[in-house]
């Protein structure tokens, strides 16, 4: 450890560390603009800086200058503040004062410092240069007057994102961010750079004007949209979801979230069911809840455990699953099952279906092997991390699936189940690469799992797993991407089909069931099923629209669940707005309908739910903790089951990112995201 | 410098000659495969030296070419003032130089006579064979007032000079390149007024001199080697 003093105080670094970093763990605030801890260094705005001893008897950009043993840095001097206060005049000679019509204002990086920096007034005469708006997309709008020219979205865009279509043309005066002629951003994680934009030049299309910041109430929570769980902090006035944001969180998202995330919270307002409805002779009637519920246990009733099933839904939390569980097994029902897509997991060792390195971990893994996914789609946050690697020259990537673009090289070795089981046989650069490898990773996704061979492609990668010892002292490298935010919890609490209950796929054969109750399940194909359909969930979607009875739900910003993401974290989603119109909290309303159904459920609250879950599920008690490589060690060979493989291609369950859920169909701006993102539409230069 | 954009009309397409090519490929090979485009200059240079100026199609083809992100490309294409964005005059573009010394000594009178034949600056002439520009110092202020046209300096012109070579080249000839007053190249104008003593060239003011901090020849070839400390 190297030591320097900040304003006369030693501070220990370690070497390779900025002298802007020295003087941040000594405490002193640096202001700066370009400068951003996920991106390379820029020292393009020179707004950080300082004074260091020994050195040139001048302000040097302390983001850009590598701290030294014995280094003498000052932050406070009076040359340093005399120095900050020329940079900011030069950037506000070109920067609008028009903070009152910007929707940055209030949370704007060059407004909070002009406080601490700026002139009471301009010296400056001549007229303002005026860039030309920029199309960007759906997503970003842009006031191109404001940029300040930090670089900050060029350096993400290229990066992070993976997808280089933002960039500084021209030179001088002239220079402005474009996009290749005013093409959309197409990458996932684009919205990001609205985020890192330090001024009001980027900020959010479909939120534009709706809001000032401080209007807010700002509630952190977490995601749904994929199965990563990201950090969230939803921002929401009266009963409305204004926008969501995401909070640093370096085991999970780091500190970005995808499109999805960020925009289809405007679905939450669209096509909800906001009051029970029962099917009176065809026909959808507005109901109250106890018509409902009387409508529901006359047929339950009448109806033999044998012949009702229970599928749940992608979104749903814990709780609600566990209490939707307690309910209809207490009816006998054996037909359970949370897995809509049918994935060949859910039996055997919880490690089997978690994503075992972490998502954190995996950034040490030297050989990654993906199966049947695409984690660009499935996981756009994870994929920067796995691009993050593959910048770093630290890992190899093979892939057995779709050949897509994944914004970082690999290896390319097959589209099917066959390349999978014949893999430690053949003979290859990559094979033997993983074979060597000392953390190699298996990374297998839901393209792989949910087929109707599933279980044998689940075997052959558990035999591949065994071959490459991917599971070995102090590293577990078998992990399972999940593309559903329920589906760790689902499988984790034994939400599958009882000895001799049916799966998703058999419950849904015409004549299979007389009674289906679909606690938020959109993604089946309920309307296939000639049975008797009732539909607990938020949205107008697939599940409502052949429902004989609806009963409305919360949607994850309008309560308080828990929820599992794919590596098996336990992370506590929390109440923005109040559920819509006569909506009610899910567990509440499997807790009166059990009382209708006479099986009451054994607790009143959701803290005596979550006792009850914790005290038969003990996983779920442990809140933000991923188990990890330091997990029981597990027989990954022992997995799977016998079956024909298939010659089909593995393929990504995600065909249109932008529409995967019932949330982000309601939604106009990912509507909007889609077009685009398919060509079908195109988004005119405004 | 002017703001530099595309141009708004652009050709439908762009293909480099088979002499341009084989030169791309040249500067191709001189990098290894995965840091092709550092052929983007000399790439973006051809594509401008075949067609006179480098159009969208142009920046798109040595995208590909070089599998580099066509943003890329754009930045810097759009960085380079020698990049011309706009079409140029077929058969001159002239690039006056307007910075002061050759002011001084005339440009201005140049530019008129550029606007009197030409048209306005940045503006290709009617029948698409002429076109100018007035640029920073092109480095030959010895020469001034100068312009270059199309690849070579055209130097101490005076209006009428300049526009005898715009005649000659629309009469198709091809001007001499450099000095438009005797001068060969950047010499003092007329007889020599200083340096002439002969006995500056002769040797006879040469003298003895000691070289300071040469290291001290070793007086015996077998001088111990020093004790290090």
């Amino acid at each position: 450890m190297a030591i320097a003093k900040v304003n006369g105080v030693e501070v220990e670094f370690e070497p390779g560390m900025t002298v802007l970093q020295v003087a941040e763990l000594a405490g002193e605030e640096i202001p700066r603009f370009c400068y951003h801890e996920r991106l390379s260094i820029a020292g393009n705005c020179r707004m950080c800086l300082v004074e260091v001893k020994p050195g040139p008897p001048k302000p040097q950009a302390s983001c850009a200058l590598p701290a030294a043993e014995g280094q003498e840095i000052f932050t406070k001097t009076p040359m340093v503040k005399k120095a900050r206060e020329g940079v900011m005049e030069f950037l506000l000679i070109n920067h609008p004062l028009d903070c009152p019509i910007c929707d940055q204002g209030g949370e704007c990086d060059l407004q909070d410092q002009a406080v601490g920096y700026g002139r009471d007034d301009s010296r400056y005469e001549e007229n303002k240069r005026a860039v030309e708006e920029k199309a960007m997309g759906p997503l970003i709008k842009t006031v191109m007057t404001r940029c300040i020219q930090c670089t900050r979205c060029v350096r993400f865009i290229t990066e992070v994102a993976g997808s280089p279509e933002i960039g500084l043309i021209s030179r001088g005066e002239d220079v402005e961010i474009t996009t290749y002629l005013g093409a959309a951003v197409t990458s996932e994680l684009s919205a990001n750079v609205i985020d890192l934009c330090p001024v009001g030049a980027l900020t959010s299309k479909p939120y534009a004007f709706e809001a000032r910041p401080w209007e807010l109430k700002k509630t952190e929570s977490v995601d749904v949209m994929d199965a990563l769980g990201s950090s969230i902090r939803v921002d929401a006035r009266g009963a409305a979801v204004l926008r969501v944001l995401p909070r640093n969180n370096d085991d999970i998202n780091e500190e970005w979230i995808s499109d999805k995330t960020r925009y289809a919270v405007d679905g939450l307002g669209r096509q909800r069911l906001d009051r029970p409805y029962v099917r009176v002779a065809g026909k959808l009637q507005p109901a109250t809840w106890a018509q409902a519920f009387a409508a529901i246990a006359s047929k339950i009733k009448a109806t033999a455990p044998e012949r009702v099933g229970v599928i749940a839904g992608d979104l749903q939390d814990a709780e609600s699953l566990k209490a939707t569980k307690d309910l209809f097994t207490a009816l006998g029902v054996k037909n359970l099952d949370s897995r809509q897509d049918g994935t060949a997991l859910g039996y055997g060792p919880r490690e089997s279906w978690l994503f075992n390195s972490t998502l954190a971990g995996i950034e040490n893994a030297d050989v990654v092997l993906f199966v049947g996914t695409n984690p660009r789609l499935e996981a756009p946050v994870l994929n920067a991390r796995f691009r993050k690697q593959w910048i770093a020259g630290k890992t190899r990537f093979g892939v057995i699936g779709e050949q897509a673009d994944l914004t970082f090289g690999y290896d390319y070795l097959g589209a099917g189940a066959k390349t999978l089981s014949g893999l430690a046989k053949s003979k290859g650069d990559f094979v033997a690469a993983l074979k060597a490898a000392e953390r190699p990773a298996i990374i297998i996704g839901q393209g792989a799992l949910a087929r109707a061979d599933g279980a044998a492609v689940l075997k052959a990668a558990a035999g591949l797993a065994k071959t490459m010892k991917v599971v070995r002292e102090g590293w577990n490298g078998w992990n399972v991407l999940h593309t559903a935010a329920a589906r760790v919890a689902g499988l984790d609490m034994g939400f599958v089909p009882a000895e001799g209950g049916l799966s998703t796929a058999d419950m849904l054969k015409p004549g299979a069931l007389d009674v289906l109750f679909l606690l938020g399940a959109d993604e089946c194909e309920p309307a296939a099923s000639d049975a008797f359909k009732i539909y607990l969930g938020t949205h107008g979607d697939a599940g409502a629209h052949k429902a004989d009875v609806i009963l409305p739900g919360a949607a994850y910003t309008e309560k308080n669940g828990l929820y599992v993401n794919t590596e098996g974290r336990v992370q506590q989603g929390r109440r923005a707005v109040f559920p819509k119109g006569e909506a009610k909290e899910d567990w509440s309303i499997l807790r009166a309908l059990s009382e209708v159904l006479g099986h009451k459920l054994p607790y009143d609250s959701l803290d005596q739910l979550r006792a009850k879950l914790f005290a038969d599920h003990p996983t779920f008690g442990q809140i933000d903790y991923a188990p990890g490589s330091v997990a029981t060690p597990f027989d990954v060979g022992a997995l799977g089951g016998d079956a024909e493989l298939s010659d089909a291609p593995f393929e990504s369950p995600i065909k249109a990112f932008h529409l995967t859920n019932p949330v982000a169909r309601a939604s106009v701006t990912m509507a909007e995201c889609a077009a685009v993102a398919s060509g079908a539409a195109k988004i005119a230069a405004e | 410098m002017s703001v530099r954009r595309l141009a708004k009309e652009q050709p439908a397409s762009f293909a480099f000659s088979k002499d341009s090519q084989a030169k791309a490929d040249w500067w191709k090979a001189k990098y290894p495969a995965v840091r092709k485009q550092s052929a983007v200059i000399p790439m973006l240079w051809l594509a401008q030296k075949q067609e006179g100026w480098v159009s969208e199609p142009a920046i798109q083809e040595i995208a590909k070419q070089l599998e580099m992100p066509v943003i890329r490309v754009l930045e810097v294409a759009t960085f380079y003032v020698m990049f011309q964005l706009q079409p140029v005059g077929k058969v001159a573009f002239v690039q006056l130089c307007g910075t002061t010394p050759c002011q001084l000594r005339g440009a201005l009178d140049l530019k008129a006579v550029l606007k009197a034949k030409i048209g306005d600056a940045n503006h290709v002439s009617a029948d698409g064979k002429f076109s100018w520009e007035e640029v920073e110092c092109l480095g030959a202020c010895c020469n001034a007032p100068m312009a270059a046209i199309n690849d070579y300096y055209y130097e101490d012109l005076t209006p009428e000079s300049l526009a005898k070579i715009l005649d000659d080249f629309a009469a198709g000839k091809s001007p001499k390149p450099g000095s438009y007053d005797g001068r060969v190249a950047s010499e003092p104008k007329g007889a020599i007024h200083t340096l002439t003593d002969p006995k500056l060239y002769d040797g006879s003011y040469a003298k003895k001199i000691k070289i300071p901090n040469l290291p001290e020849k070793p007086k015996t070839s077998k001088a111990k080697p020093e004790p290090t400390a």
